[in-house]
């Protein structure tokens, strides 16, 4: 038996270690470890709600404004404050245009070079490659021409030997099954993707000064005003236009580019369709409202369990079953580590006893991550695009189970082969292309609420601290791009007195519980086979197939931390 | 101007690279840089060397926000820059390699490009409890940010957790988070401050660095002066509003729809030093106070903490006057018009005397204009 660690895995968000057993070529056993931690608990105690937004999104600039979104939402539940409907819609483009452009970047940045050969790409011929491209999207760049060129830049980089970000792949892997062709596609959409990500996330900077980290956002709406007569308004008839101008672009790139680019991938890589199933137990929250924020039936994906890959039935979600573990986490609760905590009086007290730097292995049988074990109902859940469109599919959402359908179809599968690697991938496309087509609808009824003199974005009711009651207590939810995201505040004499987060990551990442039960991660590495020790491609798959990000995952803000002196190096 | 050189020709055309385009860019930098243009032949040269230079981009207790941002980088496109303008081996987000291959590509760098390559760094590194708050292949950030910054040509700090441990390090600094010149200190750094960094800043330091194999002039908190050496009130396009004392006073009131100045809703902008107006952000697409809200002055040593409660009213926040001195905030905020030499002034501060000879670095003027 060998043991594989993997450390740093690249491609991801933060710091993430895996470490696996191999026997008889296949993964017997999996750990996952967060190796980095902050401490944006003990930060946010005794500071004032209404800014908390603007720390809590610190806790991610790659999922940046998730954080944002999350803490609004809580503390407008704690002070019962409504928003307009301007910033509903505000909101959902925000969080819609970091959703598509987040996922694009996923498949093409951070997962496309675990089944792309980089190196593969010169042997092509461009003219086949040019043949492919046009036989499976409408895309304007597909001449033999165009990828001679990105052929040729490609080559310019090998023939220097400075391989730049590319000189630690694993090339000419045995894993890697595509034709050369497809590889020099991949890699030309790959630098079409990096072109785009950047043009298009301009919308951010329209409706939030910037990204990453946006700054619009504001408890009881957005500071983005309304005036259809006024040049200098955030959001006038000029801006909307520019807005439309976006979105459509993105749609189109999702079109063109992602949605094509999977279909013409995944069936050359089938085996991962039974591949990295994981726990089959799903958790969405579920967003993205079409009228009444509070109403999960005006939902784009809706709210619901799926438990044992079973698509037949779907439960409520009851937030008091939620509990976090810290049994293999580098925390201790004070009333011992054998039982989760709900997120309402959980706590947050580092306590790392894992081995001294510099170190090889983990203690995993002790403590081993910094990243705490969510559990539902006692429960292990996967969460992320793969629980959003299984719950849909599930839930019966009419554009899901089309859109589900439609990719089975060209797929030639059964649903079952949702719960794999290549599932995750196909769920994220799918859903990406959803909220591509979205976008459009929320400009428009921007606009069509500005034409009719509908402007207001902000609801100052509340907005005056000597408004609010003595203590309050509030939940804000989202579904970020990687899952269900749940803050938790409690506000007492104006100020933040507990804040708490539960985060995709965590769900997926976390370790083990108190019961020996695996996080998805861990689950899913299972029965994996890997060729070669040594460049563990296999590994990187299923994980990157989660997008991981582990900054958001170490575990984040309680603000009843323990208050300590911080030691200091001379 | 440029006297026309066969082999920069041919070297363009193997990257795909128009002289024009490489031209374009150049000045670009220059101008972001304020440097003068007939500096555009020197930098044009440097950035097609045959050789490119090696950067590390190190990433420890952060949000991969400055990493993101850097992907957001239009002038030069991020592709460009990675591919065409240095090699970049070592990027934890972005890179091919992970585990043993990722980390043999960071070792490589530092014995084999010693004191030649320059490093990057992104997030705070903790120093309390052995450094164990932050590991990566199982060495802590403080002790691979001693050895990679230790044996770099230059170390840049990107962000406000690299620059003075940020976020990370707010009060009570669970984990002794610290900036990176203060937890490996004695290297040749420069901080490129913000929340996150403006990669058209870094970009330029980087050209900078190619260009005259050295860092630009900093302040006394080792910021570069052309981007830090200005407050953001003075370069703010709803100055003209401050001074005519036209306010918002409530969000999402005439003042505010009509874009009037938030500095009565707690904007920091008076006391923050950073090209954020000018630079904007996304392609110069806008920044914060365009799209309606206050700066928060990410940008100035320790905001967090200094800068915050973020919706308070200057001056009633205890960072008052750490970026910005009294005098220079200028009278503006008592109410009495804020002398128009500053402005002035500021940019003969940030403009560079002309050397008679390139390729000297640039040194700071005395206010003559090249």
């Amino acid at each position: 038996m060998a043991r594989i660690v993997v450390d740093p895995v690249s491609r991801i968000e933060g710091h993430l270690r895996i470490e696996a057993n191999l026997e008889g070529g296949k993964l017997t056993d999996a750990w996952s470890s967060g190796t980095m931690f902050r401490g944006i608990e003990m930060i946010l105690q005794g500071r004032d709600p209404r800014e908390a937004w603007i720390w809590a999104q610190r806790i991610c600039g790659v999922c940046t404004m998730v954080h944002a979104i999350a803490s609004v939402r809580a503390v407008e539940d704690a002070l019962q404050i409504e928003v307009p409907d301007n910033a509903r819609i505000v909101r959902n483009i925000i969080a819609g245009a970091q959703m598509v452009q987040d996922h694009v970047i996923h498949f093409y940045h951070l997962h496309a070079l675990d089944w792309v050969d980089v190196a593969a790409a010169l042997k092509a011929d461009p003219a086949k490659t040019s043949q492919i491209a046009q036989s499976i999207s409408d895309c304007d760049k597909s001449s033999a021409k165009y990828f001679k060129g990105v052929q040729q830049r490609v080559k310019g980089v090998v023939d220097s030997g400075q391989l730049s970000l590319f000189a630690s792949g694993y090339w000419g892997h045995p894993a890697y099954v595509l034709p050369p062709e497809v590889n020099l596609l991949a890699v030309a959409h790959y630098l079409e993707a990096l072109a785009w990500q950047k043009d298009f996330i301009r919308i951010h900077a329209v409706l939030g000064g910037k990204n990453p980290h946006p700054q619009s956002f504001l408890v009881g709406g957005m500071s983005t005003a309304m005036d259809p007569n006024e040049p200098a308004a955030v959001i006038n008839p000029e801006r909307i236009t520019f807005l439309r101008e976006l979105v459509r672009g993105a749609k189109k790139f999702v079109d063109d580019y992602y949605i094509p680019d999977v279909l013409a991938i995944a069936p050359l890589y089938k085996d991962w369709f039974a591949r990295g199933e994981g726990l089959g137990n799903f958790l969405s929250y579920g967003d993205y409202s079409s009228g009444d924020q509070s109403d999960p039936k005006s939902f784009l994906f809706p709210r619901g369990i799926v438990m044992g890959r079973d698509i037949s039935k779907i439960f409520p979600v009851d937030p008091s079953k939620i509990t976090e573990s810290v049994a293999h986490s580098w925390y201790e609760y004070t009333n011992g580590d054998g039982k989760g905590l709900h997120p309402s009086h959980g706590e947050t007290k580092p306590k790392y006893v894992g081995p001294k730097a510099p170190y090889d292995h983990l203690d995993v049988d002790a403590k081993y991550s910094w990243l705490k074990a969510p559990r539902y109902d006692g429960k292990a859940m996967e969460v992320g695009p793969l629980a959003r469109m299984v719950v849909g599919y599930a839930a019966g959402k009419k554009e899901i189970v089309d859109s589900v359908n439609g990719a089975l179809k060209a797929l030639n599968a059964p649903p079952a082969v949702l719960f794999s690697t290549l599932g995750r991938i196909a769920a994220r496309a799918l859903e990406c292309q959803l909220m591509a087509n979205q976008l459009e609808g929320w400009v428009n009824e921007l606009d069509s609420n500005q034409a009719h003199g509908k402007t207001a974005i902000f609801n100052p009711v509340k907005w005056d601290p000597a408004s609010w009651p003595a203590s309050a207590a509030g939940r804000g939810w989202h579904e970020a791009p990687r899952g269900a995201l749940g803050h938790w505040v409690e506000i007492e004499n104006k100020a933040i007195k507990n804040y708490q987060a539960v985060v995709p990551t965590t769900w997926n990442a976390g370790p083990r519980d108190e019961g020996g039960q695996r996080g998805a991660y861990e689950a899913a590495l299972l029965n994996t086979p890997v060729a070669d020790p040594n460049r563990p491609v296999e590994i990187l798959r299923t994980i990157h197939s989660f997008d991981p990000c582990i900054a958001c995952a170490v575990h984040v803000i309680d603000a009843q931390g323990r208050e300590y002196t911080v030691p200091r190096v001379a | 101007m440029l006297a026309p050189e066969t082999d920069l020709g041919k070297a363009l055309e193997a990257r795909g690279i128009t002289r024009r385009q490489l031209v374009k860019f150049c000045s670009v930098m220059l101008g972001t840089l304020a440097l003068p243009e007939r500096y555009l032949a020197q930098t044009v040269a440097a950035v097609t060397k045959a050789k490119k230079p090696v950067l590390v981009w190190l990433q420890f207790q952060d949000c991969t926000g400055c990493s993101e941002s850097m992907l957001r980088s239009s002038n030069p496109a991020v592709a460009d820059v990675v591919l065409d303008l240095l090699s970049w081996e070592y990027h934890e987000v972005i890179m091919a390699g992970s585990g043993d291959a990722a980390n043999k590509a960071l070792e490589r760098v530092v014995k084999e490009e010693k004191g030649k390559y320059l490093v990057v760094v992104e997030g705070a590194i903790p120093t309390a409890d052995d450094g164990m708050y932050c590991t990566i292949g199982g060495r802590t950030a403080l002790d691979i940010a001693r050895e990679v910054c230790g044996n770099a040509a230059a170390t840049i700090a990107v962000g406000a957790c690299a620059f003075d441990g940020g976020f990370v390090r707010s009060q009570p600094n669970p984990t002794g988070a610290l900036g990176a010149h203060e937890a490996v200190p004695g290297i040749k750094i420069i901080n490129m401050a913000g929340c996150p960094h403006n990669p058209a800043n870094t970009a330029a330091v980087l050209v900078h660095y190619l260009t005259f194999n050295d860092l630009p002039d900093v302040d006394q908190y080792n910021r570069p002066l052309f981007a830090y050496g200005r407050i953001i009130h003075d370069q703010c396009e709803k100055r003209a509003h401050f001074d005519a004392g036209r306010f918002v006073t409530e969000w999402g009131d005439e003042g505010h729809r009509k874009g009037w100045c938030l500095y009565k809703m707690g904007c920091k902008g008076p006391e923050a030093n950073f090209n954020c107006p000018v630079v904007q952000w996304n392609d110069h697409t806008s920044w914060p106070v365009r799209a309606g809200h206050g700066c928060i002055a990410c940008a100035s040593p320790r905001f967090w903490d200094h800068m915050s409660p973020f919706y308070e009213r200057l001056p009633n926040v205890p960072g008052f006057g750490v970026d910005v001195s009294a005098g220079e905030i200028g009278l503006g905020l008592t109410g009495a018009a804020l002398a128009g030499v500053t402005v002035h002034g500021l940019i003969q501060l940030i403009k560079p005397a002309a050397p008679e000879n390139p390729p000297v670095a640039p040194t700071p003027g005395t206010g003559k204009e090249n």
